[in-house]
């Protein structure tokens, strides 16, 4: 086993009507490859916001973060695009999807930013669609899917450029209690059979106990972990 | 494919806004399109002129006539093959709003406009009939005048009332001609004249000029002014071309006026247009902030926004640009006695196809720099 | 219980660029609007202020200008020594007999020709129109051929300022004054000694004469006394209906097509109003759902988002009535139809035409506003709520 995220006293602050808020401070430590571990914590206390440093969405103002070996601080935005869209996948609170789109577009859409011929692309929706358990609802736009399924075609939408690492903002958060089950499950089977990494955030205790470790921030600082 | 799909699928979310500003735009290119079709109709006259007549009238204005004399004078000039006379008649028909344009003409004047076609025999009945006149097909579809009716006249210019028989219509040889006036002979006016007012008769308003070779124009204008010159009425000769567009001139003001106005309401639509985009944009930030996620860079936003805005204007443009001609038609009916040439030029849609992509283009540019910088973290917060 | 304003307006501010877009295309219209109604106010206002109230003006009788008009020397004098007309100080008749022709000059600007009024008359037409004053030089000697030119002249032909020479009719004219007509159609025209002209142009009957009443108010019987005269062919207008009624088909002109393109121009901008109203609307689901809960009614949700189109309207109206003003610093000129000579006029801003152009647009706003406002006075409030 190897660290595939190595933080390295990592700070991040935010201006906020002409003040600095202090949300992450001096954090150090790592992520191991094929690791699923949900950061918990009450409401600002950093998470979401480490959550977006590791997914190179957002820059962090000191420290180091290499994420697969690479320092990310050091790309550019452009570059950071594009290692996003290769080495990235994101479930959202709210799914995210392109309204307009069906449910098969949408989980094609990063497929655009690769060189894969048409049929290529079918093959890997079709798949993603499969493992999601959607196949019977590609042609539905999002509007006519519920939480659960939408959410389920966010998952799609994640893992269909194959990314090294999943990270995930609060994925159960919308959701009844069935169909947060059935994500929880769909993510620790990607873990489990794919062998992707997975961070979670989430203040939903039991989504946390689907993770192998739990990481508890409070104030910009990590507290201890739990297995 | 998959792009515009996205495109033509975003400009179709408000269906009701969409259409709203397609309906502006239509509106808007159609105008502009009518507006110029406004200016070039001011042309027309001048377009329909020949460079092959020259007009021959006093230097001091238009109101000045000259001698009956100076006929035989011009058509000895090198080059000049016919001079026919004309005098503006100006007289109203039942009502001062009734304007039309009468000319007095000698007899070789329509040998002069081969471009006024007639009947033989209405053409030789006119010519038998000292009352006779003929009247242009616009003119005779606008007031319903018919051959063998009594036309009659209440002068302004040359006073008292005249009455004309009408013994044939004329037709342009083509669309571009106008044939919104009235013709008579010039010896009955001039007679006329001689009873009623002596010292006007024997005057002539300008006289027109057939020549050899339109090559030769400026060498003979400037011989006939020649020979006229330090006389008691000096002439001022040019083609009928530069005489028509010397009218037009008088009153450039008003068509730039209208040149202007045709541009603002192009300025107007576009900002209808650059607010419907901004509007759209800003609800989908969260949705560009994801595509951003997913590793999309700005030009593929700004792509997005520029294409809706373009298909929006692209519909609504060449639907505006297709109504033109119609409407056109239909403006030429409802105010006929105005323009009696108005036709949509090629030019005219060539300009109103420019202002559509213009409009697609400046509208999207705001809203497309702002989407396409937006910082990610902002713009999935603003989730709606 | 209704809405205040102060909420409505904040609304608008929110949403600057939306707000400025909008109101922008209306105010686009709005100027086109107003600056058509200042053209043909301008241009009343020339013709009328050319003519003076108890001024009289005979011509010949059908003829509608001063062109067409003609009126021998035998007729002149018998109009002259009608009663009705003033005497002057050194006992003179207070009536100018004029020639009026129009001469062809060349514009400065892109040196092309266009007709200009030139006015044979002597010291009495001057003192006739109180209104034109020497600006600058001095009058023209009787018996000479020195012209003074109008300040609209001046500005615009070439060779018309003092010492300019024009050539016409055979002879060699010189400027010698440049006068100012207060803004009526007299600066648009160049004055010379009546005599010389006439016998240049080779004239024997003079155009038009202008005559001062003793009293307005004899003005009825004069014209009825001209009117049955067997030895007249003439008939007298005052002279402010005489000029105002040159200009009708130009005015109408005017009129006609400034009104098609406001019209037409509206329909975009109201569009435009009603687009925004609609997002305004629809971004504010959740906002109209709590104030329906709060107790507001569906009368005064109407009201709000009506006054917030009223208020963009007006808005735009401010702005392009703004932008309008600027257009009385500039002059516009044409040939008017009726007389074709070249005229000269401003375009002028009367508070009726502000008052005119604020209604039409708070009417552009309104319109515009009505159909989104509706929507949202009928939103179920639950569903609105729901909307959060």
């Amino acid at each position: 086993m190897h660290s595939i995220v190595e933080i390295g006293n990592l700070s991040k602050s935010y201006r906020r009507g002409g003040q600095i808020v202090p949300v992450l401070e001096d954090l150090t430590f790592d992520i191991m490859a094929g690791d699923f571990i949900a950061l918990m914590g009450p409401s600002g206390s950093g998470k979401s916001t480490l959550l977006n440093l590791i997914a190179g969405i957002d820059k962090p103002d000191h420290g180091t973060l290499r994420v697969g070996g690479i320092d990310i601080t050091a790309l550019s935005e452009s570059e950071l695009a594009d290692w996003r869209a290769r080495n990235v996948g994101f479930i959202f609170q709210f799914y995210n999807l392109m309204p307009v789109l069906t449910a098969y577009e949408n989980i094609e859409l990063p497929l655009l930013l690769t060189r894969l011929s048409g049929s290529e692309r079918r093959e890997h929706v079709e798949t993603a669609l499969a493992m999601v358990g959607l196949t019977d609802r590609m042609a539905h736009y999002p509007s006519e899917l519920s939480g659960g399924q939408q959410q389920r075609v966010a998952i799609a939408r994640a893992i269909i450029t194959d990314p090294t690492i999943l990270v995930a903002d609060e994925p159960t958060g919308d959701l009844d209690r069935v169909s947060a089950e059935d994500v929880l499950t769909l993510m620790a089977r990607l873990n489990a059979e794919l062998g992707k990494t997975i961070i979670m955030v989430t203040h939903d205790q039991h989504a946390a106990q689907k993770a192998h470790h739990i990481r508890q921030l409070d104030k910009g600082v990590l507290l201890s972990s739990a297995a | 494919m998959y792009l515009l799909k996205l495109i033509l699928r975003n400009a179709l979310r408000h269906k009701l806004r969409t259409g709203l500003t397609m309906l502006g735009i239509i509106v808007a290119v159609l105008a502009f399109g009518l507006l110029q079709t406004v200016v070039d109709a001011w042309y027309a006259g001048a377009q329909s002129a020949s460079s092959a007549r020259l007009v021959t009238r006093s230097s001091i204005s238009l109101m000045f006539p000259l001698p009956l004399s100076y006929e035989g004078r011009i058509r000895g000039v090198a080059g000049v093959q016919a001079v026919a006379r004309t005098n503006w008649f100006g007289a109203i028909y039942r009502e001062p709003r009734n304007f039309f344009a009468q000319f007095a003409v000698s007899d070789n004047y329509l040998d002069l406009y081969p471009e006024f076609v007639l009947p033989d025999d209405q053409r030789q009945a006119y010519l038998r009939d000292r009352k006779g006149c003929l009247i242009g097909r616009q003119l005779a579809d606008q007031y319903g005048f018919k051959v063998g009716a009594v036309l009659p006249l209440r002068g302004t210019i040359y006073p008292g009332n005249w009455e004309f028989v009408v013994r044939g219509i004329f037709d342009g040889v083509d669309e571009t001609k106008v044939t919104r006036q009235m013709l008579f002979h010039w010896e009955y006016f001039n007679e006329t004249l001689k009873q009623r007012t002596p010292r006007r008769g024997d005057q002539v308003g300008v006289y027109v000029l057939g020549i050899d070779n339109p090559d030769n124009a400026a060498a003979i204008s400037r011989a006939v002014d020649q020979t006229f010159s330090n006389s008691l009425a000096e002439t001022l000769t040019e083609t009928e071309q530069a005489f028509q567009l010397g009218f037009v001139a008088m009153s450039n003001e008003i068509i730039a006026a209208i040149r202007v106005v045709s541009y603002v309401v192009i300025l107007i639509i576009m900002a209808v247009m650059a607010n419907t985009m901004a509007m759209s944009a800003r609800e989908r930030s969260a949705e560009y902030a994801t595509l951003k996620v997913l590793g999309f860079g700005p030009g593929f936003i700004a792509l997005l926004i520029f294409g809706e805005s373009f298909a929006i204007c692209a519909i609504g443009g060449v639907l505006g640009v297709a109504a033109t001609a119609p409407a056109a038609a239909l403006f030429k009916d409802l105010a006929g006695n105005v323009f009696p040439i108005f036709q949509v030029s090629s030019h005219t849609l060539l300009l109103q196809t420019a202002c559509m992509l213009l409009i697609g283009i400046a509208a999207a540019i705001v809203p497309a720099i702002r989407a396409s910088r937006i910082r990610i973290v902002e713009g999935l917060r603003a989730i709606g | 219980m209704s809405i205040p304003l102060s909420y409505i307006a904040r609304n608008l501010w929110t949403r600057r660029l939306t707000t400025a877009l909008t109101a922008g295309g209306l105010a686009l219209v709005v100027y086109v609007f107003a600056t058509v109604l200042m053209l043909d106010a301008g241009l009343k206002r020339t013709l009328v202020t050319t003519g003076e109230y108890d001024n009289v003006v005979a011509i010949r009788k059908g003829a509608e200008t001063e062109i067409q008009s003609g009126i021998n020397r035998d007729q002149a004098s018998i109009i002259e020594m009608h009663g009705a007309v003033a005497g002057g100080a050194n006992g003179e008749r207070m009536a100018s007999k004029e020639t009026v022709v129009l001469i062809s000059l060349i514009r400065r600007g892109d040196h092309k020709p266009s007709n200009v009024i030139i006015r044979g008359t002597a010291v009495i037409g001057l003192a006739l129109r109180p209104q034109v004053k020497l600006a600058e030089g001095r009058m023209f000697r009787a018996g000479s051929t020195e012209i003074i030119v109008g300040s609209n002249i001046a500005s615009r032909f070439e060779g018309t300022r003092i010492g300019g020479r024009l050539r016409f009719a055979q002879r060699d004219w010189t400027v010698v004054g440049i006068f100012d007509a207060g803004g009526s159609g007299f600066d648009s025209e160049i004055w010379g000694d009546v005599d010389q002209l006439m016998q240049s142009f080779r004239r024997t009957a003079y155009s038009t004469m202008v005559v001062r009443l003793v009293d307005a108010g004899l003005y009825d019987r004069f014209r009825a006394d001209i009117d049955t005269d067997p030895r007249l062919t003439n008939e007298v207008k005052r002279e402010q209906v005489f000029y105002s009624d040159q200009s009708r088909a130009l005015s109408t002109f005017i009129t006609i097509l400034g009104m098609t393109l406001s019209i037409i121009f509206s329909i975009g901008a109201t569009i435009g109003a009603m687009i925004t109203m609609y997002a305004s609307v629809a971004s504010r689901v959740a906002e109209i759902g709590t104030l329906r809960a709060l107790g507001f009614k569906r009368g005064s949700i109407l009201w709000a988002f009506l006054a917030e189109a009223l208020l963009l309207g007006l808005a735009g109206g401010v702005i392009g009535l703004a932008l309008a003003s600027l257009m009385q610093f500039a002059s516009f000129s044409t040939v008017n139809f009726q007389t074709f000579a070249d005229l000269s006029f401003r375009f002028v801003l009367t508070p009726a035409i502000g008052l005119k152009t604020l209604a039409f647009s708070a009417v552009m706003g309104v319109i515009g506003g009505f159909l989104p406002a509706v929507r949202a006075a009928r939103l179920n409030i639950v569903d609105a709520l729901r909307a959060i």
